[in-house]
């Protein structure tokens, strides 16, 4: 029996991984807006524009480093590709209340939403924070990066401009 | 089995039903691997393992296509890596689900994740780094009859390690977003929550009376008002007494919990202060097993959540069972080009918390003692107390730098669990500073240096640590590559034998959405907490490989 569903677990995915495109897009998910109201992520719009998804913590140091960095050099980013960036966090009930007061303070212009019990986590395959993801015009996941190290958005920035051309 | 084939079968099915469209869905998931051998270094206590090297690996994959949605999760512990419980052995899909949406009604179908309000009376949840998957199994429907109220039940049981725990949950939650129902353009918004769970479990005491129905009520209300946030929960969870005598010595006690915070923030300033109160709070999917397992609710500790080593060396673990926290957050941004805050800016976080224990104990209830702390009193056993403050500075294009102090008190006989007295009360001092200079376009090099000097509150009979140092030196080329080395010496240990060096490296690749790392050190035996939750972590000495990967 258990090589039987092994089989039939290897077989499923061999047949997933051929029969898919490239090309995804967003999940169908409820996330929460800092007010407190419900807002499902398939509703994000950036007017053709690209879009950057990143998920964060209160917590996590490289995060906030990237996110901090990008703030730096935001408004360039925006004036030649009008780029939008939206900062998800994942903190739990311990630290969601400091979700607002840190992004306030910390003068970003993110759209902020919170993912208190990681469901778009889960469903794009997050393991880990930070992890960011690339859209497209058509919102669909062109790129995406795992972890942060100092001077990566350089990398992230390219991507987008490949998109604007 | 029979089940996960269906699901697999219909898996096919759909493939095959949607490749004639043109959308025929996404699929994407993740997958980790960590592998740890295990050498015997007696110095430090460390243990070498039968299996010399020990694994962790699992695999998601999420169908989606429109509001239909399916999955699966195919865990591997072969076997499981020393600082995990051991019940976790041998491959398994111990996680697949099914859900679709209709007219604003979602079903799920199998394993689900879900909280009500902040997790006081339930919350399950995967903390994968801790060993924590209490996920349920069974069906959870929500439902939206009109925008801006939400409605959400369920029932099912809950995961432990590769099995599900006796305990049957049923459960319910409506929330209500008042401004939304009305529609109305009110500068105070308002919303409403309500939560009700129940656990069926049933009774085998032929002596006590002991509840097979056990309930938790809480509610719970946000108030937003321009700058200002207010949220307030109240918990209630009926006695729940184990039937074996000895473990919960028959406390018929009810159980409550109480949390509240507000924040006030405005550009470059946000301030935040919370309180919470827990007594008699633990709730379990078994009422005669213990272990972080079974615990089916989830009381946030009131503590900052600590990255640097010598910061999280003593961490605060919330005590279910009986405790009274306050703590308070200052975010602040001095601005670009004023004195302080230079060319860029200069930002400094405070944070103090306390934890103290609740009067005379936690309640309890039988015909033989009877006892109710007191609401609010802050003069009973210290167990958690930090003030901590940062100060980063970007100084210029290249080097950025973050300073740090903190002085934390850790009462660790009640924090960890030992005999009182064994340990006593400890106080540290710790100061982190951690530099960063880029060298070149994409090569940064970066300085870690911390101390912790430790001194006795309350003594103790067992011989002390004492003071510590940390140092790290990493050099990372954007976007690939990363290497550290770092030291952890334990230069003030009482025991002289004991002054030792931990030395851990580590080296790393990432391109995209992979990530691979490899290590060799020494790990110290100590305490790793996330949220709420700790485990304990055996000294361990070997090689380390992680491979995480998303698509």
């Amino acid at each position: 029996m258990f090589k039987k569903t092994l089989l039939t677990f290897l077989t499923a995915i061999l047949a997933i991984t051929f029969c898919f495109s490239q090309t995804k897009s967003l999940p169908n998910i409820d996330l929460k807006t800092l007010d407190g109201s419900k807002f499902n992520i398939t509703e994000i719009e950036n007017e053709g524009s690209p879009i950057v998804i990143s998920f964060w913590a209160t917590w996590c140091k490289p995060c906030k480093k990237e996110l901090n960095n990008i703030a730096e050099i935001y408004e360039d980013w925006q004036d030649e590709t009008n780029v939008k960036v939206i900062a998800i966090s994942i903190d739990d009930s311990r630290s969601m209340s400091k979700v607002n007061p840190y992004v306030n303070a910390s003068d970003w212009e993110y759209e902020v939403y919170l993912d208190t019990n990681s469901d778009l986590k889960r469903a794009m395959g997050v393991s880990t924070v930070p992890h960011t993801f690339l859209l497209n015009s058509q919102k669909e996941i062109v790129w995406q990066h795992k972890g942060y190290i100092e001077g990566d958005e350089n990398e992230l920035y390219k991507e987008i401009k490949k998109l604007v051309k | 089995m029979k089940k996960i084939i269906s699901l697999f079968v219909s898996i096919h099915f759909c493939l095959f039903a949607f490749s004639q469209e043109s959308n025929i869905g996404v699929i994407n998931g993740d997958f980790n691997l960590n592998l740890q051998s295990y050498q015997e270094d007696s110095k430090i206590g460390a243990e070498a393992q039968d299996e010399i090297v020990l694994n962790n690996a699992y695999l998601n994959l999420n169908y989606t296509r429109g509001n239909f949605a399916t999955g699966i999760r195919y865990e591997s512990y072969l076997n499981a890596l020393a600082d995990f419980d051991p019940e976790f052995k041998g491959n398994g899909i111990m996680y697949r689900y099914a859900t679709y949406s209709i007219d604003n009604l979602e079903i799920t179908a199998g394993n689900y994740y879900e909280q009500l309000g902040s997790g006081l009376i339930f919350r399950s949840y995967e903390e994968k780094g801790l060993g924590i998957d209490n996920a349920m199994d069974g069906v959870r429907l929500k439902y939206v009859p009109i925008d801006g109220l939400y409605l959400k039940t369920f029932i099912g049981k809950s995961r432990t390690h590769f099995t599900y725990s006796d305990g049957i949950f049923r459960g319910a939650d409506a929330e209500l977003n008042i401004n939304q129902i009305l529609n109305s353009e009110l500068k105070t918004k308002i919303i409403f929550g309500g939560s009700f769970v129940s656990r069926y479990q049933q009774r085998d005491n032929l002596i006590f009376q002991i509840p097979q129905n056990v309930s938790a009520y809480a509610s719970r209300i946000n108030l937003m008002h321009g700058k200002w946030s207010y949220f307030g929960e109240y918990a209630y969870k009926i006695n729940d007494p184990a039937n074996v005598l000895s473990q919960s010595q028959m406390n018929y006690a009810n159980g409550t919990a109480f949390t509240q915070n507000i924040t006030f923030s405005k550009r470059g300033f946000g301030i935040s202060a919370e309180m919470h109160r827990t007594d008699n709070m633990t709730f379990k999917s078994d009422r005669d097993r213990d272990g972080k397992a079974y615990i089916i609710n989830y009381i946030p500790t009131l503590s900052k959540p600590h990255t640097y080593s010598l910061l999280a060396l003593y961490p605060c673990a919330t005590q279910a069972d009986g405790e009274l926290g306050i703590q308070f957050d200052i975010f602040y941004k001095f601005k670009k080009g004023s004195r302080l805050g230079g060319k860029y800016g200069t930002k400094i976080a405070i944070n103090y918390s306390q934890i103290n224990a609740l009067e005379g104990g936690p309640s309890f209830l039988n015909d033989i003692r009877t006892h109710k702390p007191t609401f609010i009193n802050f003069d009973e056993v210290l167990h958690y107390q930090d003030f901590n403050i940062s100060v980063a500075k970007k100084i210029n294009r290249k080097l950025n730098t973050n300073f740090i102090f903190a002085n934390q008190t850790y009462n660790k006989d009640v924090l960890e669990g030992k005999p009182i007295g064994d340990y006593g009360i400890l106080n540290s001092t710790i100061l982190v500073s951690d530099i960063s200079y880029k060298i070149k376009d994409g090569h940064t090099i970066r300085l870690e240096l911390q101390s912790l000097m430790s001194s006795q509150i309350e003594d103790g009979k067992q011989p002390k640590e004492g003071d510590w140092s940390m140092s790290l030196l990493e050099y990372t080329i954007s976007p690939h590559w990363f290497l550290s080395i770092q030291d952890m010496y334990n230069y003030g240990n009482e025991d002289i034998n004991k002054q030792l060096h931990y030395v851990n490296i580590n080296a790393g690749f990432i391109k995209g959405a992979n990530r691979f790392e490899i290590g060799y050190g020494k790990k110290r035996e100590g305490i790793f907490c996330v949220g709420g939750v700790c485990k304990t972590v055996p000294s361990s000495n070997g090689f380390s490989l992680s491979v995480s990967s998303s698509f």
